[in-house]
């Protein structure tokens, strides 16, 4: 099929399909649900205060969830709630604490180079939105039949084609689990030998290199 | 539903996580970002899957292991993050310049930082151990 045919056939298949100035119900209600995300995005990069980044970081999440549910993916959706969610910004929230995130406003939070990183950002944002326009304005989802992302097909397709990739994310899962705990127990492993008492690891580093030259020695 | 709307949402907000990764200063806060445009590639997946609409559910499979793997990654991320938290008493990414490369030298280098000399015993303690598992 040449370039000109091809052109031909998504006219012809764009002429079938309602345009842009007449959408559905969903489109109206994923438009919505995408505004919402997209400005709770925007929020989370942008806000000073630590612990409301992570809480709007739930509400766009949640907003994911919900144009995933609208793309018929109800499977990927409850994961996503789930996991996302769920454990997530939990984790963040957690490392938040423990790194001793001020509650308040914290000046600090962006860094020297954010013009930069606005230019870079719109100009990434503009190639790729004028990209993407450009290429699938004419193609069209049929979210016709029903149960197309339930959880019975996805499980089936998942365990049928996908069982060997299942089970080396498992086992992935479970080096990232033994990855995280040896990373955790180093340095507290370290601190107890070193005898300087507290101070954190600065002192445990003072400690590991006395050993070093105790070893070389 | 036209594809071009989760097409253009999901550009939009890997843009937005772009923005994130450059512009934060704290490191839970690029991961919080480095999480939104997981999700931007998500919602691509999911979106291309449910136009192709194939047999073996490609994209719907691929954006469950996207998931997983994030969580592998935010998890150990985090671990890691901690680690710097407690050796260096901040989790700010523009202090963490050790590997920086210099003009006149490491030493020049580690001198000239705004840093007070308890820093500079760490940065040393740093690079000796380093030199010593290498």
């Amino acid at each position: 099929m040449t370039l000109t045919e091809a052109g031909h056939g998504a006219v012809a298949e764009a002429a079938a399909h309602p345009g842009f100035l007449s959408p559905t119900g969903v489109e109206i209600v994923f438009v919505l649900v995408g505004l919402a995300t997209l400005g709770a995005a925007v929020v989370t990069v942008t806000t000073k205060k630590l612990v409301h980044a992570a809480l709007w970081l739930v509400a766009a999440l949640g907003g994911v969830a919900v144009e995933y549910l609208l793309l018929t993916a109800e499977f990927i959706a409850w994961v996503q709630v789930l996991i996302y969610v769920g454990s997530v910004v939990v984790l963040l929230l957690f490392g938040l604490m423990l790194t001793k995130a001020p509650i308040g406003p914290s000046p600090d939070a962006d860094s020297g180079n954010r013009p930069v990183a606005l230019a870079a950002a719109l100009v990434s944002a503009a190639t790729l939105v004028t990209l993407v326009v450009d290429a699938f304005r004419t193609t069209w989802i049929d979210l016709g039949t029903t149960g197309r992302g339930s959880t019975r097909v996805t499980g089936e397709a998942l365990f049928r084609g996908w069982v060997l990739p299942f089970e080396a994310l498992s086992v992935l899962l479970l080096a990232a689990l033994v990855g995280a705990i040896v990373l955790s127990r180093k340095g507290k492993a370290a601190r107890p030998g070193d005898g300087h008492g507290g101070g954190g690891t600065r002192t445990s580093g003072h400690g590991r290199t006395g050993r070093d030259g105790e070893a070389q020695g | 539903m036209h594809l071009a709307y989760p097409a253009v949402l999901a550009a939009l907000l890997f843009c937005v996580g772009l923005y994130g990764v450059l512009a934060r200063r704290n490191a839970i806060l690029m991961l919080m970002s480095v999480e939104l445009m997981l999700n931007a590639v998500n919602l691509n997946l999911v979106a291309f899957d449910v136009w192709l609409q194939e047999r073996l559910h490609t994209g719907q499979a691929l954006a469950l292991f996207t998931i997983a793997v994030a969580a592998a990654e935010i998890g150990i991320g985090l671990a890691i993050v901690l680690l710097v938290y407690r050796t260096r008493g901040s989790s700010e990414i523009d202090r963490l310049r050790d590997l920086r490369e210099t003009d006149t030298g490491p030493d020049a280098g580690a001198a000239s930082g705004a840093d007070g000399p308890e820093e500079q015993a760490g940065v040393q303690a740093t690079t000796d151990s380093g030199r010593q598992t290498s």
